[in-house]
């Protein structure tokens, strides 16, 4: 049977088109704490303009939001915080863990800081640098739009099978708390062991 | 600046066997011992002019080459009419790291021994308010303890781990 369609009308699929406008609508959750936050704020701004991909509307109440932005480090008293924040975005939801710091604790190995936002809270992009240039937070909207395009469904609940983080094995071994005792050997000549 | 006059008072008040003072550049130590520190600090600010603590600070001396003591209790003092500062330090040691807090003298002492708590463990007796300024509240070390790890004892990792299902 064959349907005649007046002009300017598409036929697609009902999921096609929730990815379609989601993609397109991406209102990001900005947790800067760093330097990153600076970066991301360039993006912001005219000269890069995060508004050709539907994506300048920065809100600062999670329940606004579809994509956290983690820009910056994460310390332990932060990360209760983040994971609350992240809990009050409404689906669907997807996070971007932006630079060193927020991927991987960056410089930061110390006692304080936690080592990668992914090892406690799912991460779909990971943008490397420190600080990233705003032309990388630019494409990694664009792969997370891609990203949207193919695996969203009208529910929303694509990711709901990912049960176990899917975070990369840290860097850093875990050290001996013996063995980690920072003891300077000589004050004259060095101020660390190891 | 000379800190005579203000060793003349504290030497009138106190008696001359009451502290032991070191120089190094233009920093001068007034090194007293521990149950003698708050009568000190009292007296520099009651007699010696010194109206504002400039800072409250700690140093863990362990694996120092010749140190004697394990912790060092800096005050920095500053008497904003003359401009003169001045370094009183005592010593500590496990067990008992207990002393006198200086917030009866100057309230901005509360945040700073605060904070030299948290870092070191060093208790503040009749403190107002002696918690963790830094760390979170669960936090069981004192991180700025030479004995401590630089990457901790694993409480970076100590978080529930969210999955998508959660969210």
């Amino acid at each position: 049977m064959a349907v005649r369609l007046p002009e300017n009308v598409v036929a697609t699929r009902l999921d096609a088109l929730a990815n379609w406008v989601r993609k397109n609508s991406l209102w990001p959750m900005p947790f800067a704490t760093a330097c990153c936050g600076i970066e991301l704020m360039a993006v912001g701004a005219s000269r890069h303009d995060i508004a050709r991909f539907g994506a300048e509307v920065m809100r600062f109440s999670p329940r606004q939001c579809d994509v956290m932005v983690v820009a910056g480090r994460v310390v332990m008293k932060m990360m209760p915080v983040l994971q609350r924040i992240w809990l009050q975005m409404p689906e669907p939801k997807w996070c971007i863990s932006m630079g060193a710091c927020a991927s991987s604790g960056g410089v930061f190995d110390t006692y304080a800081v936690v080592q990668g936002v992914d090892r406690f809270m799912p991460v779909d992009v990971y943008i490397p640098g420190c600080p990233p240039r705003p032309e990388q937070i630019l494409q990694a909207i664009i792969d997370l739009q891609e990203g949207i395009r193919r695996t969203g469904t009208l529910t929303g609940k694509e990711f709901e099978q990912r049960t176990k983080p899917g975070a990369p094995l840290p860097l850093a071994l875990s050290v001996d708390p013996a063995a980690a005792v920072v003891a300077p050997g000589d004050f004259a000549t060095s101020t660390r062991v190891r | 600046m000379t800190h005579e006059t203000t060793l003349a008072v504290l030497r009138e008040r106190l008696g001359a066997d009451s502290f032991t003072t070191s120089e190094f550049r233009d920093n001068y130590r007034v090194i007293v011992p521990p149950a003698r520190l708050y009568g000190v600090l009292e007296c520099l600010k009651q007699h010696g002019g010194f109206d504002m603590l400039v800072d409250v600070t700690a140093v863990d001396y362990l694996y120092y080459p010749d140190a004697r003591d394990r912790f060092g209790l800096i005050y920095a003092l500053l008497n904003t009419a003359t401009g003169e500062r001045l370094y009183v330090k005592t010593h500590l040691n496990e067990p008992d790291l207990a002393i006198p807090s200086a917030f009866s003298l100057w309230k901005g002492a509360d945040w700073m021994e605060r904070e030299v708590f948290d870092m070191y463990g060093i208790v503040f007796e009749r403190h107002p308010d002696l918690r963790r300024i830094l760390m979170p509240e669960e936090f069981a070390a004192f991180p700025l303890r030479k004995d401590y790890p630089l990457r901790g004892r694993g409480e970076r990792h100590n978080f529930p781990v969210l999955t998508r299902a959660e969210g």
